[in-house]
């Protein structure tokens, strides 16, 4: 715990402190991956409704180029992040499991950096707020932290509901080891980020910004601040660096002291929380009229020769992705996102999406031999003590080898639990608890229906 | 391109703490083996004998019953270690072997195995051993020899080798014979209840004096499990709890009416309070996983401690304090569950919380 957060308190109880492995990539400026000869480009790949295609196969098109609209409110339009061709619609493994319609795009081998498409406005001064919100829908953005939840529909004031937000939180907590990507972002894109928050502020209606930073990332923490000086309306602001600080529930009650009530979302406590990576998105994208064609993802883990911080096309496969950083493993392990919270990918054709700040590969030394042996729960207290969310994961695991997963819900509030880790980590029984927990849920809900 | 790997599998969370559940029983082994040397130095080689023969019934239980379940290895033994270590440290170092293998049977058959084993088992099972014991052969597990005794090492007490199933030796006669200092074989809670008669606490707290020795020095276990505190393999709030209810209750009586009731003190240094406080009272499966909990947990200890100690027939209570309090720990952990994140603020309808 840095000496700084004991003073000024700006933590959440609970939580944890792994080894954080940051210094791998940390020093890494960004680099541009080149484009790697075909793109899958999943229509799903954000939370909500898939877009909709509006090309066909074998269309030409261009980096930049819209290649699917919106269907509907909660969605977002994608853009061609190279010029080729449309090779096929058609389903394509996702990180996240089940195959999906993708987009596939043959590049052409002369595809440049630049971008040929882009609509202007021409009036983004005098935007009114919705006129903003639809903006920032035009540009595609998603949460770029992981969540890849639409940015527009966090913004937008809902029709039903009189709740003022009063202040934008700024998420650069980046908690989860080894993910470097959101702090070289913070060092190379501070212009982008403060223009991003000054769109973001008016699109959300919100008076003053906050960054909240972990206090392991001090050098990103003066860059912002610095520039920052002649905006009296966004605050920097460090808190504890330790797990889960980058959860929106964990840093609005680290930077604000408010708690989010079960099942309710940030507005209710007169907040919306975007990442700094999608503010540095927005900063560009929004007043050139561009869309979402790459994201800036950590490479790293025992498995890959060059960690880095690369700039990846979206839809870059990850077998590319991994060549350039250097892995040639025979057996591995490969992470879609922070080892705490990301998930393995079975496939090395599975695609970057927005929502992957990070890919991990553990090879044959760091995976173990064997499957860890599971001990029955010794009430050792560790999980109670180490869960953010203060459930009580000793009983709720005992509940779920029991098969009482409607208790679980009901009495020990299962919901709550948003799957950070912090007991399985902890816990010296070996117990997957997260894993029992994902299962009562998926069951429970299952039973719902 | 390169060769076609071979993909694992698994889910998250992708990393873990690097202790676990042996880890945390071989510092618990190790923060009880000075304790256990220091009982061996005292009482020689009885208590050699006494240690071996209650360990090899532990860990023969614990085989066997894991055998009879078709279960491969019982948790690398370290558990059942414990349990045998703890145990001979409450039983008086002349118990007959026969009766300390009973005891380590028991422990384990009845105490562990008998609630579906580690995890599951409600009592502290070293004390259920200690407890059948305490029922089957009251004025064994009663009369302690004399410590620091001259040949010690050479020769064995009179009822080390007693015979299965027959009443071992009286040893006071031995007892006083061999014993450098005044020497009556009763403990030092006896001498203060039934005749008034206060043993320094200095002895009690160093361990010195050998015709007062009757458990650990309460320094040695404050020291070990310091240890274990710091290394957080033991939870600080319940030897607290148990320590400051037990002086509490016990201080308030005693400045009522100093001339019947022992000073706070002594109360805190005599007998198995240190012992039970810091290593079976903190037995985690035993214990509740919540922080209220565990304190009110340890309270509960303390003052049922007290209670027994003065009011009841027994001399020491500390046994059946941790005994009821393992019993009481579902209750408790049902009334002080954790509030969810959030939940305080969930009667707003979770709107305009702004503050
Ligand atoms: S995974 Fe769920 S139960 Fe476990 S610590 Fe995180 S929020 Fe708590
Ligand atoms: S950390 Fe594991 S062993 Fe300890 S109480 Fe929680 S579930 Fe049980």
């Amino acid at each position: 715990m840095g000496i700084f957060s004991i003073i000024s308190g700006r933590t959440f109880r609970h939580g944890i402190h792994p080894p954080q492995h940051k210094a791998a990539t940390a020093g890494k400026p960004i680099r541009r991956l080149d484009f790697p000869p075909r793109l899958i480009v999943h229509l799903n790949q954000f939370i909500g409704r898939p877009a909709r295609p509006i090309v066909r196969k074998g269309q030409e098109v261009v980096r930049g180029e819209p290649i699917a609209e919106p269907a509907g409110f909660v969605s977002v339009p994608l853009y061609a992040p190279a010029t080729g061709v449309v090779r096929d619609i058609k389903l394509m493994p996702t990180a996240r499991g089940p195959r999906a319609q993708a987009i596939i795009i043959d590049v052409h081998e002369a595809s440049t950096q630049q971008v040929l498409y882009s609509t202007p406005p021409n009036n983004l001064a005098e935007m009114s707020r919705e006129e903003l919100v639809a903006a920032i829908q035009r540009a595609g953005l998603t949460g770029l932290g992981g969540a890849a939840f639409p940015t527009h529909v966090k913004y937008a004031q809902p029709p039903d509901d009189e709740t003022q937000v009063d202040t934008l939180v700024v998420n650069g907590a980046e908690c989860e080891p080894y993910l470097t990507a959101d702090h070289r972002v913070m060092l190379e894109e501070p212009q982008d980020i403060v223009t991003g928050i000054e769109i973001a502020l008016r699109a959300c209606g919100a008076k003053r910004a906050i960054i909240g930073i972990e206090d392991n990332k001090r050098d990103a923490y003066e860059v912002l601040k610095e520039h920052v000086k002649d905006h009296p309306e966004i605050e920097v602001a460090l808190v504890e660096a330790k797990y889960p600080q980058g959860a929106e529930k964990m840093l609005i009650k680290a930077l604000l002291g408010r708690e989010i009530a079960p099942g309710a979302l940030p507005r209710s406590v007169g907040v919306v929380v975007s990442n700094v990576g999608t503010l540095a998105q927005m900063g560009r994208l929004v007043p050139r009229g561009e869309g979402l064609i790459e994201r800036v993802v950590t490479v790293a883990g025992e498995g890959v020769k060059r960690p880095g911080n690369y700039r990846v096309p979206i839809g870059t496969p990850a077998r590319f992705v991994l060549r350039e950083a250097g892995f040639e493993g025979a057996h591995a392990e490969i992470i879609f996102g922070g080892p705490m919270m990301g998930n393995d990918v079975a496939s090395l054709d599975t695609p970057v999406t927005m929502g992957v700040s990070g890919i991990l590969v553990r090879d044959d030394k760091a995976l173990p031999r064997t499957e860890k042996r599971i001990w029955p729960c010794i009430k050792c207290a560790r999980c109670v003590e180490a869960c953010p969310m203060y459930l009580n994961p000793s009983m709720l695991g005992q509940l779920a080898q029991a098969g009482q997963y409607e208790v679980m819900e009901e009495r020990y509030n299962l919901l709550s639990c948003f799957e950070c880790g912090c007991c399985a980590y902890v816990c010296p029984s070996n117990i997957p608890l997260v894993q029992l927990f994902r299962v009562a849920k998926a069951i429970n809900s299952e039973k719902g229906d | 391109m390169f060769r076609k790997p071979q993909i694992e599998l698994r889910a998250s969370p992708h990393v873990h703490a690097p202790q676990d559940v042996v880890s945390i029983m071989r510092n618990v082994v190790l923060a009880i083996l000075p304790i256990e040397a220091w009982f061996i130095w005292q009482f020689g080689l009885s208590a050699i004998l006494l240690l071996a023969v209650v360990l090899a019934a532990c860990l023969l239980s614990e085989r066997l019953v894991a055998w009879a379940r078709g279960q491969s290895s019982p948790l690398g033994d370290y558990s059942a270690v414990i349990t045998a270590m703890l145990l001979v440290l409450t039983v008086p170092p002349s118990l007959p072997l026969w009766m300390g293998a009973v005891a380590g049977v028991v422990a384990i058959g009845l105490g562990k195995a008998f609630f579906g084993g580690l995890g599951y088992n409600v009592f502290n099972p070293a004390l259920v051993g200690r407890a059948f014991v305490q029922a089957a052969f009251p004025v064994s597990v009663n009369t302690w020899p004399p410590a620091m005794f001259e040949g010690r090492f050479s020769s064995l007490m009179p009822s080390t080798l007693a015979a299965p199933f027959t009443h071992p030796a009286d040893i006071s006669a031995w007892g006083l014979k061999v014993a450098a200092d005044a020497y009556s074989g009763a403990t030092p809670l006896a001498l203060q209840k039934f005749q008034s008669q206060q043993v320094p606490l200095l002895e009690l707290f160093a361990g010195s004096h050998a015709a007062y020795v009757t458990g650990p020095p309460a320094l040695l276990i404050l020291v070990c499990g310091l240890y274990l505190a710091l290394r957080r393999m033991l939870d600080w709030r319940i030897p607290l709890s148990v320590m400051a209810a037990a002086a509490a209750l016990s201080g308030a009586l005693w400045l009522y009416k100093p001339e019947a009731y022992p000073d706070p003190l002594f109360v805190l240094t005599s007998g198995g309070l240190m012992l039970g406080a810091w290593f079976m009272a903190t037995d985690m499966v035993g214990s509740p996983v919540t922080r209220t909990g565990a304190i009110i947990f340890g309270l509960l200890i303390g003052v049922i401690t007290v209670i027994i100690r003065l009011f009841g027939g027994m001399t020491e209570g500390v046994m059946y304090a941790i005994l009821l309090g393992n019993a009481a720990t579902p209750l408790i952990e049902f009334y002080t569950q954790p509030k969810t994140f959030g939940a305080r603020h969930a009667r707003r309808g979770g709107k305009g919380g702004a503050s």
